[in-house]
Parts: structure tokens; C-alpha cells; sequence
């Protein structure tokens, strides 16, 4: 049999439903946003390292000019190798279709005969190309997708300067690129990037490097020094034009991956625990309050013999009942948006396969902190009422006491109707709740500014990145360095403006025990087209000698302007492919250099230098990497169509496509995230402010009901609760202000990856956004409990209470 | 605790229900302390039922919710039977009230969320030898109004379910603080005789507090206050049936 007071909770839960479910969404809110971020991340790591592992994703990769296939024993025999893979890979032009502006293709061989030891591919559809056919080619999956190629699909692709036909035969996937990015591009387009897989006695046809290869990548046993075999692979592949063995954590799919799902992580780690804490905070105020009401019927349940314990029972029966709807709603949105995230991660990367990670960790701490604060916030109350002797708590509240402002005697107070001073005087007599309500309020449009100013700090950085610094409208990459007479070639193209050319090495950075491996870029003085920017994202002149370096650099390297670095060149072309015996166990040059000064940049590992010194530097004849051009947007066709022809270029990178495609990313992934989050605080923001108007109204119904015995109308009556309630919204607002501007910046500390940074931008309009919703949700909930003071029954009121 | 006399042999001898001495009742409220009892000496005997009168802010309720285990004296003593009071922790006090004691209050105290069945039934869920809920309710002339939510009760109707609610238990004692306070005179009249009824058909000791001189007719004995202690006592040589009281 249910017990009466089991009755009673029922009919207190439909009674207080509106406030209960208020509060429930509330605690919804930081549940979901816990369970979908981490949910999200789980089962994203979880999808990488099943992929990794499955598809023997390699641990040490470099890339050489031409080796032969001797050294890949050689390799084998460095301690700590357990597998090694060699292929041919270059880059290639594709001239597609329909398509006006070319693509880029990296070409690379798969063994003839055998199964691949590292790095498979998933084969998605069709099959590898036939051994030695130069015609067939196997493409990735979102290139197949991006321009609608089934099987037998056909387009050209310039191979070592010779234009071919191609034909799909397959379709596949691999975990090297499931982050895939065309050179010089800022995010990925797949449309102008493609995987291509060919027969490696092709391949080695085409370019010329029978019995070589020229990129190998290793797999390394358990507890093997990856260091120590980069250093040892270094060594091997010097002589043969090796540019600098990498691990994991530089090679590009893995390295976006990584930071994307630090990212994510920290996402998970900053944003839930803060919408956790204040729904918790909103509850327990919110709770507390609720309960206090109850007084008088705690006291009665005292007075009629029950216990305390027994007592406290059913209060805490109440809490937990709301607390688990709370759940429950977080718990299936928190999945769902999980789920949702997840996939549109998953559309960006390029995994074969999802797994979905749950995890009943996270339910289970989502709902033991809800839990825990919701109760700790009732059993205040209760144990308040609880303590009171029942005839103290079953009688009305003596009449506060009220204190006189002491302002009364001013001339503006004197024109303020009493009605004022009276909601003026009842937040001053209770400062602590004004307090919290205020700050609850406040903490509602915190969370929104910070889920609002990435797109903020993002957009300040697309247009720092496209307007100030990079503006060139194209880049072309050449194969391998070029003669400074190239300039005047790509001068004479049609369509072309004005070129600058660019030089990059890629060298190693060691200051003290610290070190790193990253490129050096090279430009010229004077360079307009693409520009350095300083701190303060001003302009600024390479300094004649010396090096330029971005803030992350110089933490990672914990240097300062005029430390000295070593900067060790591994992108040597002097010893290009030669056996030259004399070269045999040299070291790489090595030079000291100062770091001229510390620049900003968001994207990447930068470092600039001048690119005459840089040349001299090298000891060699002026030479550049690629050009950045301006060019007339009306004689695009042209030039793209002499590019298409070029067999030097490898490469373009579009500033417009990457600009749209930057855009369009953007308006998926982030606004998605960001209107989760915003629709959760503007739930915040509802629930905070219409509980306490509820309250308010319950806690001073007789005092109402009075004034409307008095004769004041009902305007009059809701004027004194909605005015206090404006004042409390307006005081909340700029320490909403103030504590969304603290956790936006934790929010950036977290986004920080040797990848790109997140200026932090908050713009005036994410503040005045957070507080119109603030308001919008104050006077919705305000209107609501209006309607509530509109119908008031005066006699009820007044009835029961002298 | 003693267990159960019948009404005919208190007639005899009747027991000592209740025993105060010298009971004071100080509460400190900021600026200044409010003498609410200041040494009240009274015995109640079983089966009485006993009208205290009195000016408001005279200490009436203040002993009452002292006797019924509501409130905690400041000094004096008080016994319940054998058992003082004044001595009993908050646990004790819980279980005192559980056992013995019935209470009604001017304003009612139900609970809105329960009918009037269910009202009655939160203390028989609790008590040793309870009523049924209907048969309580019947004692006070409530059997058609069994499902009724307080809201859809007139203040008579609520004042009887909540005297159902305190004699459902079969206490020994029935506290009632201004019973007929919120009521009108006719509407009185029913609680009234829902108390007499119950006081002489259970023989239960009621103590009734009242600022209505009239009502002071339908008890065996009178107690008068004025500033904290008890000014004057008398017994009723005849008494009124409550129909007969006018206000
Ligand atoms: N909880 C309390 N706090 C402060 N003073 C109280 C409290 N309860 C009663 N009093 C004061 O004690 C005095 C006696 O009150 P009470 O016993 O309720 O009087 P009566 O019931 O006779 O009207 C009054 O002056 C009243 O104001
Ligand atoms: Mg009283």
C-alpha cells in the first residue's frame, strides 16, 4: 500500500510541476552537456585507436629523395623497429572535369605482390589497381564523394610532368589521412585533395625510382625510444636526401586529430563541469528555497508525531524525484547530442567505422553530482524546519524586520511610490538571497558568452589569417626547389598580378635540452602579399638576420627575443640522392642563429627568416619553395588552365576556396556546438529566473493578497515583484559579463595546440546577445508568474493567516 | 506510560493528567526578551475537559504547545503523568506527541495535497491503536465528505477533519488552540460538539484554548490568563451543551 505521505509526494510533484521541471531541466542541462562531451570524445578515441590498431597505423614516418631498397634492411636492423614499409610518393596536379581550378593528388604505390605491412587501407569499394598498370588508381573516399566518382570514373593527373588518364577502380580509406589537407591549405576541401593509390612498379616507372623508394615508416616495439630511432633512421636516410624522420605527433592527420580531440577534451573538461556546477548552484538555491517553504508543514508532520528522520525521508523523496527527471532528460539528450557530435566529427575526419563509446562512468558521475547537490541543497531547508520546534515552525513567520534605506530623505526617494521602496527594501533585507539570485542570473549569461565567443575569437582569427597576414589569392608549390628565375615564368602567366616568392626548410630547433622540428619560411623584404604580423597584429620587416617566431615557439622552445638558437638543417639539397662517398658519415650543418623577435601567429609551428640569409645560410644559389600570387579574378580560367599544363607545380592552395570551405566547416561544426550550448543556457537563464519569481510569489502571497485587500490593482501588486526582479536581472548582468569573460578565457588555455590558437576575442556583441537572452528569458518567466499574481485569490490567501 | 482508565472510574478518583509548576516561557527576539509565561502553576486531571480563557498574547498557546511537546519550556516544570516533560529530548518529544497526544489548531493545519481520508490517515499510518479513518471522521459528521481536498471544504468542515485527524489516534490528551477562532458561531457550534462528544465518549482530557468567554461554559473547569500566569480558576457548576453556547 502506498503511505499517505507517499500520496503526498505525488500530488507535491504535480502541484510544484512547473517549478519542478524547471529545475529538472536545469540539471538536465549539465548533465547532457557532460555525457555529449564526453561521449563525444570517448568514442571518437576510442574509433582512432580501434582504426590505428587495426589498420597498423605507423609510428615514425620520414620521407627521403631516393633510397634504394637495401636501406629498408638497414632500417629494420635500428633497435626498436618492428615493421618498416617503404613506398614512392609524390604529389600530383589533377585536372578534373567540370572542375576549373586544379586539385591536388598525393600519388602513392602500394606493393605489387604482398599485403601492406603498415599503414592498409580499408578498401571501401571496388579493388586495388592491377600491378604495373600506370591507368588505375585508387582514391579516398571523400574525394570519391566530393565530385560524385563511382567506379570507373576517369580524370588526369600530371605525373612527373606527363598528363595521364586515370580510371577509378577502388574506393578507399586510411588512417594516415583521416585528417587529409591539400599543402598550404588551412583546412581540408575535399573536392581539392586526394589520396591516389597506385602499383608501385607503376609508380616506379613513372618516377623514375626503380628499386628505390623515397618514404618509409616504421613501427616500433613496445617500450622503444622513438627519439632515439628517429635519430637512427636520420642517419640511415641522409645520404639519400632524408628531410628529418617525425613521429606521430608531427605527422599531419594525426597531429589535427590529436588536437582536435584535445579540443574536444577540453571542451569536456572546461564547459560541463562549468553548466554542472551552476545548475547545481541554481538547484540548490533554487531547493533550498522550495523547501523553506514547507516549513509549516514540517512543523505540522512534528506536531503530529512523525520523525525526523521519516520527515527528512520525504522531503529528500521530493528532491531525488525531481533530480532523477533531471536525469533521466540529461541522460537521453546528453546521449543523443553525443551520438549527433560524434557523426559530424566523424564526417569531418575520415573514419571507415564509428564505436560508439558510452560508458556508464559518466552516467554515473552526472547523476551522483545532480544527486549530491540537489540534496545538499534541500537538506539545508530541511534540516532548518527540522530543528525549529513544530510550534515555532507551524507559525507564520514573525513580520520581518525591515530597515529604513536611510535614502528616504532624498528628493528622488520621495518621488518613488511606497510600492517601490517596498521591493527596493526587500532585496536589502535579504542581501545573501538577492546575492545568489543575482548571481545564479549572472551565471546563466556567463555560460552563454562562453559558449558564444569562440565563434568570436574564430572569426577574428579567419580574418587576422585571409586579411592581414595571408593575402595572397593563390600559392603554387613546386616539386622541388626552384631557381629565383621561376618568379619571372609565373610572372608571365596569365592572369597574374603580382608574385612573392617563399622559401621553407625544414630544419630542427634545439634551444638547450629543448628541441623541435619544424620549417623555416623564408621571404623576401618587403613582402606584401603574405605578412608577418607582430603581437599586436601590426605588420612587420624581417629583420636582416635572425629569426622571427611565433609565441607558441618560443614556449615550446622556452626562448625569449635574443636567446640563440642551433638550428639544425635536415632539408639539405646539396647531398640530393648522392652516393657520394665523401658524404658518408657527416653531420648535418648546424648553425646558431638569434631570435630577432616573437610574432603572432594562430596557425602552425612559425618561423620566419630572411630569405637571403636563409639561402646563404644554406650556401646555395637562390632558390624558392612556391610562389604566392595576386591574380585578376576575370582571367582565373586561363591561368588555371596554364598551371594544369605546368610540371613543376605540385601544388595550389586557393585563398577563396579555402576561405568558403574555412566558412562552411565552421557553420557546421561550431555553430552546432554552439547552439547546443546557447539553447542550454538560455535554459539556465529561464529556469533560474522563473523559479525565483515562483518563490518570491510563494513566499509573499499574503503579503500581496493584502495589498490587493488595500485596493491596489493587480499592476500595482506585480509591480513590486517585477521590479525587484529587473533590478536583480540588471545587477546580474554585468557580473554575468565579468565571470563569462573569466570562463572564456579557460576556455582558450584549452584550445592551445602546436596546430593553431585561439585569439581571445570577445565581441561587444556576444555581450549584449548574452544579455538580451538573459532579459528575454527574465521577462518571459517574469510574464508567466504575472498571470500567476493576476489570478491571485485574496480571500484563500488572506484565510488562512491572520 | 499508565496505561488507559476508563471515564467511570476517573469519576471515582481521577488521575493526575498533567502537573505544571512554575513554568516560564522567555523568547529572545533581538532587541527584547518577551515574557511569554512567567511561572504558571496548573493540574489537569484525567477526563477533564479543562477551557483556558484569555486575552491574546496572554501564554495560552505558549502552555499549550509547551504541554503538547510543540515547544520547549525556559524554566518550571511540567508533567505529563508520571513522565516530566520538561526533561524529554527532541526524540522523546516526538514520540510523546505520537502516542499521547491529539492536537487541533485555529487555522487547521491539513495538509492541501490530501483529501480529508487521507488527512486523517497520515496519523493512524503512525499510532498504535488508531480508528479507521472513516470511522474518525464520522465522530465528527464527516462520512460524505470522505474524498474532499481541504480547498473544497468549508473552515468548519476543515476545523472537524483536522479534530478527526487528532482524536483518530485515540490520545489521551486533545490540545485545541482556538478551535473556533476562524469559525463562525454556527459553524462553531459542530467543533464544539465534535469536542464534547469526543471528550465524553473517550474520555479524552481536552484542554481547549479560547478568548471567548461564552464557550468557557461547556467545560468542567476554567482557567484564566492575563500577562503569562494564570490569574484566576473555577469549576463550572453547571455545564452548557455546546448548542446551547451563543456568540
Ligand atoms: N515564536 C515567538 N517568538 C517571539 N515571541 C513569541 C513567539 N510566540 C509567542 N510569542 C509572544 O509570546 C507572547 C504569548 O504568546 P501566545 O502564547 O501566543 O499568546 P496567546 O496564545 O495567549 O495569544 C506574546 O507576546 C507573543 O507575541
Ligand atoms: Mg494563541
Amino acid at each position: 500500500m502506498v503511505s499517505v505521505l507517499d500520496k503526498k509526494l505525488l500530488r507535491d510533484m504535480v502541484r510544484l510541476w512547473a517549478q519542478a521541471l524547471a529545475i529538472a531541466l536545469v540539471m538536465a542541462s549539465g548533465v547532457s552537456t557532460l555525457i555529449l562531451a564526453v561521449g563525444a570524445y570517448r568514442s571518437l578515441e576510442e574509433t582512432r585507436s580501434a582504426y590505428y590498431e587495426r589498420y597498423r597505423f605507423a609510428d615514425v614516418f620520414a620521407t627521403a629523395k631516393r633510397a634504394p631498397e637495401f636501406v629498408e634492411r638497414q632500417i629494420l636492423e635500428i633497435s626498436g623497429v618492428a615493421a618498416a614499409e617503404t613506398r614512392i610518393q609524390e604529389f600530383a596536379l589533377l585536372d578534373i572535369e567540370g572542375m576549373e581550378q586544379p586539385a591536388t593528388g598525393l600519388a602513392m604505390s602500394l606493393p605489387d605482390h604482398r599485403e601492406q605491412r603498415l599503414n592498409r587501407i580499408y578498401l571501401r569499394e571496388g579493388r586495388l589497381p592491377e600491378p604495373g598498370r600506370v591507368d588505375e588508381v585508387t582514391i579516398n573516399e571523400a574525394f570519391a564523394v566530393a565530385h560524385s566518382f563511382k567506379l570507373g570514373a576517369k580524370f588526369h593527373a600530371i605525373l612527373n610532368g606527363y598528363k595521364r588518364p586515370l580510371t577509378v577502380v577502388g574506393i578507399a580509406l586510411s588512417p594516415e589521412f583521416i585528417y587529409a589537407i591539400g599543402p598550404g591549405d588551412l583546412i581540408p576541401d575535399d573536392r581539392r585533395f586526394a589520396d591516389l593509390w597506385m602499383s608501385e612498379k607503376a609508380m616506379a616507372a613513372m618516377f623514375d625510382l626503380d628499386g628505390a623508394f623515397n618514404s618509409i615508416s616504421l613501427k616500433l616495439l613496445r617500450g622503444a625510444r622513438e627519439a632515439e630511432v628517429i635519430k637512427q633512421l636520420d642517419d640511415v636516410l641522409e645520404r639519400y636526401g632524408g628531410t628529418g624522420a617525425y613521429g606521430r605527433k608531427d605527422q599531419q592527420s594525426h597531429a589535427f586529430l590529436d588536437a582536435e580531440l584535445n579540443q574536444l577534451k577540453s571542451m569536456a573538461q572546461v564547459i560541463p563541469p562549468i553548466f554542472l556546477l551552476v545548475s547545481a548552484f541554481l538547484i540548490n538555491i533554487t531547493l533550498t528555497r522550495l523547501i523553506a517553504l514547507e516549513r509549516e508543514q514540517i512543523g505540522l508532520l512534528k506536531a503530529l508525531g512523525y520523525r525526523r528522520f521519516t520527515i527528512a525521508t520525504h522531503y529528500m523523496k521530493l528532491i531525488v524525484c525531481i533530480a532523477f527527471v533531471g536525469i533521466l532528460i540529461g541522460a537521453v539528450a546528453g546521449t543523443w547530442l553525443g551520438q549527433g557530435l560524434t557523426r559530424l566529427y566523424a564526417d569531418f575526419f575520415h573514419f571507415p567505422f564509428l564505436i560508439f563509446q558510452r560508458g556508464m562512468d559518466i552516467y554515473a558521475i552526472a547523476a551522483s553530482i545532480s544527486i549530491a547537490t540537489a540534496l545538499a541543497g534541500g537538506m539545508r531547508s530541511i534540516y532548518t524546519a527540522l530543528t525549529l520546534p513544530p510550534a515555532v515552525a507551524m507559525s507564520p513567520p514573525l513580520p520581518t524586520h525591515y530597515a529604513h534605506l536611510g535614502i528616504e530623505k532624498l528628493q528622488v526617494v520621495k518621488h518613488l511610490s511606497q510600492l517601490t521602496i517596498m521591493a527596493i527594501r526587500h532585496i536589502i533585507r535579504w542581501p545573501v538571497r538577492s546575492g545568489l539570485t543575482i548571481l545564479g542570473i549572472a551565471m546563466s549569461g556567463a555560460l552563454l558568452i562562453t559558449a558564444l565567443f569562440s565563434l568570436d575569437s574564430i572569426e577574428f582569427m579567419i580574418d587576422t589569417i585571409y586579411f592581414q597576414a595571408d593575402r595572397q589569392d593563390a600559392t603554387l608549390n613546386f616539386t622541388q626547389e626552384r631557381p629565383v628565375k621561376v618568379l619571372q615564368e609565373v610572372e608571365h602567366l596569365p592572369g597574374v598580378l603580382a608574385v612573392e616568392p617563399y622559401r621553407a626548410v625544414a630544419v630542427r630547433l634545439r634551444h638547450g635540452h629543448y628541441h623541435r622540428k619544424l620549417a623555416i619560411t623564408g621571404k623576401p623584404p618587403g613582402a606584401d602579399l603574405s605578412r608577418i604580423l607582430d603581437r599586436e597584429n601590426r605588420p612587420v620587416e624581417l629583420p636582416q638576420s635572425g629569426l622571427l617566431m611565433s609565441e607558441r615557439v618560443a614556449k615550446l622552445l622556452h626562448v625569449t627575443r635574443g636567446d640563440m638558437v642551433d638550428v639544425e638543417i635536415l632539408d639539405d639539397s646539396r647531398g640530393q640522392g648522392s652516393l657520394d662517398a665523401t658524404s658518408i658519415g657527416t653531420r648535418r650543418s648546424t648553425r646558431r642563429l638569434p631570435v630577432a623577435g616573437i610574432i603572432q601567429s594562430y596557425l602552425g609551428l612559425a618561423v620566419y627568416m630572411d630569405l637571403r640569409a636563409l639561402n646563404e645560410m644554406l650556401d646555395e644559389a637562390p632558390v624558392v619553395s612556391g610562389v604566392h600570387m595576386a591574380i585578376d579574378d576575370s582571367q582565373t580560367d586561363k591561368l588555371f588552365a596554364a598551371i594544369k599544363g605546368l610540371p613543376a607545380v605540385s601544388a595550389i592552395a586557393l585563398q577563396g576556396a579555402s576561405l568558403a570551405k574555412f566558412h562552411e566547416t565552421l557553420a557546421t561544426n561550431l555553430t552546432i556546438m554552439t547552439t547546443v550550448y546557447v539553447v542550454l543556457s538560455v535554459i539556465i537563464a529561464f529556469g533560474v529566473v522563473y523559479n525565483s519569481a515562483r518563490i518570491q510569489l510563494s513566499e509573499r502571497v499574503r503579503e500581496f493578497a493584502s495589498l490587493r485587500v488595500l485596493g491596489f490593482t493587480k499592476a500595482e501588486v506585480s509591480h513590486v515583484l517585477l521590479l525587484e526582479l529587473a533590478m536583480l536581472v540588471i545587477a546580474a548582468i554585468p557580473l554575468a559579463w565579468i565571470i563569462g569573460y573569466g570562463f572564456a578565457w579557460a576556455t582558450v588555455q584549452g584550445f592551445e595546440s602546436d596546430l593553431y590558437s585561439l585569439p581571445f576575442i570577445i565581441k561587444t556583441d556576444t555581450y549584449a546577445i548574452s544579455a538580451l537572452v538573459v532579459l528575454g528569458a527574465a521577462m518571459t518567466s517574469a510574464l508567466i508568474v504575472r498571470r500567476r499574481i493576476d489570478r491571485l485569490d485574496m480571500i484563500k490567501a488572506l484565510k488562512t493567516r491572520e | 506510560m499508565a496505561a488507559r482508565k476508563t471515564k467511570s472510574k476517573s469519576k471515582a478518583k481521577p488521575d493526575i493528567m498533567f502537573k505544571v509548576e512554575g513554568l516560564t516561557k522567555v523568547y529572545h527576539t533581538g532587541e527584547l526578551d518577551i515574557h511569554a509565561l512567567s511561572g504558571v502553576d496548573l493540574t489537569l486531571y484525567e477526563g477533564e475537559l479543562a477551557v483556558l480563557l484569555g486575552p491574546s498574547g496572554s501564554g495560552k498557546s505558549t502552555l499549550l504547545n509547551i504541554l503538547g511537546g510543540l515547544d520547549v519550556a525556559s524554566g518550571g516544570h511540567a508533567w505529563f503523568r508520571k513522565d516530566e516533560i520538561t526533561q524529554l529530548g527532541e526524540r522523546e518529544l516526538t514520540r510523546y506527541r505520537r502516542d499521547h497526544v491529539g492536537f487541533v489548531f485555529q487555522f487547521y493545519n491539513l495538509i492541501p495535497s490530501l483529501s480529508a481520508r487521507e488527512n486523517v490517515a497520515l496519523v493512524t499510518e503512525i499510532s498504535k491503536y488508531p480508528m479507521k479513518p472513516e470511522e474518525a471522521l464520522g465522530l465528527v459528521g464527516l462520512d460524505h465528505r470522505l474524498d474532499h481536498f481541504p480547498a473544497q471544504l468549508s473552515g468548519g468542515e476543515q476545523q472537524r477533519v483536522a479534530i478527526a485527524r487528532a482524536i483518530a489516534k485515540r490520545p489521551e490528551v486533545l490540545l485545541c488552540d482556538e478551535p473556533t477562532g476562524a469559525l463562525d458561531s454556527k459553524t462553531g457550534v459542530h467543533v464544539l460538539k465534535a469536542l464534547t462528544s469526543v471528550n465524553e465518549e473517550l474520555g479524552t482530557t481536552t484542554a481547549v484554548i479560547t478568548h471567548n468567554m461564552a464557550i468557557a461554559d461547556i467545560a468542567h473547569r476554567v482557567f484564566h490568563f492575563g500577562d503569562g500566569k494564570i490569574t484566576k480558576t473555577y469549576t463550572n457548576k453547571r455545564r452548557v451543551a455546546p448548542d446551547k453556547v451563543q456568540w
